[in-house]
């Protein structure tokens, strides 16, 4: 019997593994997505009368 | 000899039956009862374009993934709490925890970890309210029906499926960020439509609640009962099928295809109700499984044209 012989444990394992990765791919990639469109939207952005006025302060 | 390995009959890669198996993703992909999401996700979909005003189509799929996904989580949880009763009913015999694949113990955490991870991810990208109605969802669906309706009440099919009846509603509230006649009206439609369904299939299938004491209606009022219960609740199905089109969901594509669906499925409830037993054998349940497959259809039917009313609304032709 060779001691490289796959068993049906690796297998399994393999199978999760290769699921979890395939998540945690799609993860990252759904993250930076919605990263991307919350700091483009207009809410992410500050209201006018918040924001920092040099003008102002002087 | 205390060495295995130089033992010739060891067999150290060798999994005794004792030993849980080492779990496969797709053992852990069934615990999410996939079977039961393409409802959650089609209705929590029309919940979302249904709904005034708009959100960002990236920010829409990852509204109704987390709705899927603590939706999956629940459905963890259920397995985790009923892992005893799943056991002796030959339905569920061989989901992977009472197979031997996964133990509860991981289900329960695999389960929370997903409820958390979903709740928090909607909080972040819709609103709180959304986020706390999927909580709610999670928390009714595992507290109030799995470990304490179900096993106690005959009426456990009609308050659990309030916990899948909320999607549409959690769809709505992701873009609205609140309630509204129209997301109750929705949720309503599928609380309603939920005990005829299983009612139905309780009627032409023989489960063995009663093995695992779990109260169903067949088993504790007696299949004469249940039939009455399916013809009442489908009456107030189509009074809250016809309402919900009267509202800014609806439209007269709605309208006319609702009277059409319900009367039909009317129709079905009272034939149920007309007969007797010995004439659902004599057909082997016949008019009870076309009403089962019915009801599939009818659900799907009424949201598809409340999403046809929403994406015709663009173009003058949609709503009222």
């Amino acid at each position: 019997m060779a001691l490289s012989r796959q068993h049906e444990l690796h297998r399994r394992r393999f199978s999760r593994n290769l699921g979890l990765g395939l998540c945690l791919v799609v993860f990252v990639a759904l993250m930076f997505g919605l990263t991307m469109v919350k700091v483009s939207t207009d809410e992410f952005t500050m209201p006018l009368e918040d924001r920092f006025d040099p003008q102002e302060a002087q | 000899m205390s060495d295995a390995s130089l033992d010739t009959n060891a067999t150290p890669l060798s999994l005794t039956a004792s030993e849980p198996l080492d779990a496969e993703f797709s053992d852990f992909f069934a615990l999410l009862k996939p079977r039961v999401l393409p409802l959650e996700v089609f209705t929590a979909y029309i919940g979302l374009v249904a709904a005034p005003g708009g959100l960002h189509p990236l920010l829409a799929f990852a509204a109704i993934l987390f709705i899927a996904v603590g939706g999956g989580a629940s459905g963890a949880l259920n397995m985790w709490w009923d892992a005893d009763i799943d056991a002796v009913m030959k339905r569920t015999r061989k989901r992977p925890i009472p197979a031997g694949s996964i133990t509860r113990d991981e289900a329960f955490g695999f389960g929370m970890t997903l409820a958390a991870f979903s709740v928090v991810m909607m909080a972040l990208f819709t609103n709180f309210f959304a986020a706390a109605l999927l909580a709610f969802t999670i928390f009714f669906y595992i507290v109030i029906y799995t470990m304490w309706l179900k096993r106690w009440t005959p009426q456990n099919i009609v308050i659990g499926g309030a916990a899948g009846a909320f999607p549409p509603m959690i769809g709505w509230a992701a873009v609205t960020g609140g309630v509204s006649l129209e997301s109750v009206l929705m949720f309503a439609l599928i609380f309603m439509w939920t005990p005829p369904h299983f009612w139905a299939l309780a009627l032409f299938t023989r489960t063995d609640y009663d093995v695992a004491d779990v109260p169903m209606l067949t088993v504790t009022h007696g299949r004469r009962a249940t039939r009455i219960h399916i013809l009442v609740y489908t009456g107030l199905l189509a009074v809250l099928a016809l309402a919900l089109g009267l509202t800014s969901v609806g439209g007269p594509i709605y309208m006319a295809g609702a009277i059409v669906l319900n009367a039909h499925f009317l129709k079905g409830a009272v034939d149920i109700w007309r007969r007797d037993e010995k004439a659902s054998e004599a057909d082997n349940f016949a008019v009870e499984k076309a009403f089962f497959r019915a009801s599939l259809f009818y659900l799907f039917a009424h949201f598809g044209l409340i999403g046809l009313e929403a994406a015709l609304a663009p173009f003058g032709f949609g709503g009222w």
